[in-house]
């Protein structure tokens, strides 16, 4: 009868292992089967080109794909230093009733639904940004500051316990060499835990490149080329969103081209992080 | 000449009296071993001599631990201190980078920019430390591809880099091979020449063969302090002589 009870979950396990599997599989065969075709058909020129007017028959997404690179490369700029620094902090100095209100509060972070954070972006940096630079607010500026919130959670998440990872004695070490705590803590026991530090900010890459909601709210949205840091720009993810309500034909089959695309840099991303998790192992 | 005096020294963790009364000099270039079995206090000494046990949660001491003429516990700067009375660890600690930047880390710390002075603490800390022959062509490398033995000798020339004046072992040569542990015995006579050694060992025969002097602990008292060949010749006290006899421990 045991036997039978751990055949049985044996299998059962072996299902739900399959179910999740299989969802990535399919999503995988899902967006190239739609993707690939109507890239094809498009016209690999015309698909990676300058000018998205559906209208026209028009489909470039290059200005998207820089706007994505542009608003991640913005979030990893504010958002990365904070982050390890903070994550620095929680391990590493922070007073223990401290931790027991800030730990909490960066876990809740993580659970704020996109949406709110775009409220947040709409209702307090778009304001700021205006009255500071006179424009409409809405921007690459104000949605690198809002990304590079929204990653915090992420690059603290796996940085911090990466941190308290690190063996005491390196941080025993370096003080018994005369080291503060200070030097002790950011050139003995931050290079020590740089592998996790860095899947981190990986991973806070990939959140911060699929992240939609927030960004269509304070991004602008023009679909051009974008320009400069106060100027609005769209990104591949506020693309498919904003469009796909409403697009018929090829003009639809190209946003699901799009997300081919943005599922490629995803998994560019995921593959950096395993590299990076495989070289931390070892 | 006494390189490092101890007064009437008490140390608490919380309510457990670790450290009671303490009365005793380390000779100035000389080694000197503590020893006793577990839980007897003489790591918690060695971690006082460099105020390690400051990391510890709810130590207190009261009496005083003078370095030459100076009260540590008083005015003098930790992080001085620790630079001025150098430690060896029981694990070999490399730190995970080059073997040329762990020796580097503690005179970077104190400020040596110099890539030509580095270069030289470098190799004279490592030949001082017996294994600049085995490294010289590997600085670049990871430190924690060397064996154990070598990680030892290592952290000790880490610890010479910075130009100490005491070297306190925790029990160093205790996760060793019997070959890595007689290279660093070696080592630790060829270094008292220079420096004053202060070692915690529990290893009998170890204390026998390199110090100059011995003391014995028991449950946080100093049972008897004299000249190594004293102690195991003609030990004073009937609790030193089992100890040593290895009646007990």
């Amino acid at each position: 009868m045991a036997k039978f009870k751990e055949t049985a979950m044996h299998y059962v396990f072996l299902l739900t292992a399959c179910v999740s599997i299989a969802a990535v599989a399919v999503i995988c065969v899902y967006l190239l089967a739609n993707g690939i075709p109507t890239i094809a058909e498009i016209g690999l020129g015309n698909f990676f080109g300058l000018t998205w007017k559906p209208s026209q028959n028009l489909y470039g997404i290059v200005p998207f794909i820089v706007g994505s690179i542009y608003v991640t490369a913005g979030a990893i700029i504010v958002g990365v230093p904070v982050g390890i620094l903070c994550a620095v902090f929680l391990a590493r100095f922070c007073p223990r009733r401290l931790y027991q209100v800030l730990n909490p509060a960066v876990r809740l972070m993580a659970g704020i639904p996109s949406i709110v954070y775009g409220f947040f972006g709409l209702m307090v940096i778009v304001p700021v940004v205006q009255q500071l630079t006179g424009t409409s607010g809405k921007g690459l500026l104000t949605a690198s500051l809002l990304l590079g919130i929204m990653i915090l959670p992420t690059i603290i998440g796996t940085a911090e316990p990466a941190l308290r990872a690190v063996p005491q004695s390196y941080y025993e070490g370096a003080l018994a060499l005369g080291a503060t705590h200070e030097r002790s803590t950011f050139t003995a026991v931050l290079p020590a835990a740089a592998s996790g530090v860095m899947s981190g900010v990986i991973l806070g890459v990939g959140r911060a490149i699929g992240e939609t909601m927030a960004v269509i709210m304070i991004a602008g949205n023009q679909a051009r080329m974008p320009g400069g840091l106060l100027d609005g720009l769209r990104t591949m993810t506020s693309n498919i969103v904003l469009e796909m309500g409403y697009s018929t034909g090829l003009h639809r089959q190209a946003l699901i081209a799009t997300g081919v695309v943005l599922f490629v840099f995803i998994l560019i991303i995921n593959t950096c992080f395993s590299l990076m998790k495989r070289r931390s192992e070892t | 000449m006494n390189k490092i005096t101890v007064t009437d020294l008490n140390l608490y963790y919380g309510q457990f009296h670790a450290l009671k009364g303490i009365n005793l000099a380390f000779p100035a270039r000389e080694i000197t071993a503590l020893i006793g079995p577990s839980g007897c206090g003489k790591s918690t000494l060695l971690k006082t001599l460099n105020r390690m046990n400051d990391l510890v949660e709810g130590c207190r001491i009261t009496g005083s631990v003078k370095l030459d003429d100076q009260e540590i516990y008083g005015g003098m700067d930790v992080n001085t201190l620790r630079k001025r009375v150098g430690m060896v660890f029981q694990k070999p600690n490399p730190f995970p980078m080059s073997i040329y930047d762990n020796i580097a880390y503690g005179p970077r710390t104190h400020g040596v920019r110099s890539r030509v002075m580095l270069d030289e603490i470098v190799e004279r800390s490592l030949t001082q430390a017996a294994i600049w022959d085995e490294v010289k062509d590997r600085l670049k490398k990871s430190a924690l591809g060397l064996s154990g033995g070598q990680q030892q000798r290592l952290c000790i020339a880490r610890a010479l880099a910075v130009e100490p004046e005491v070297l306190l072992m925790d029990e160093s040569t205790s996760a060793l091979d019997p070959i890595s542990t007689g290279k660093i015995e070696e080592l630790a006579m060829e270094l008292k020449k220079q420096y004053t050694i202060i070692t915690v060992t529990h290893n009998m025969q170890q204390a026998a063969r390199i110090s100059d002097n011995t003391a014995f602990f028991l449950l946080g008292d100093m049972v008897e302090y004299g000249k190594t060949e004293q102690i195991f010749s003609f030990p004073q006290d009937k609790r030193t002589e089992d100890y040593i006899t290895g009646r007990f421990g």
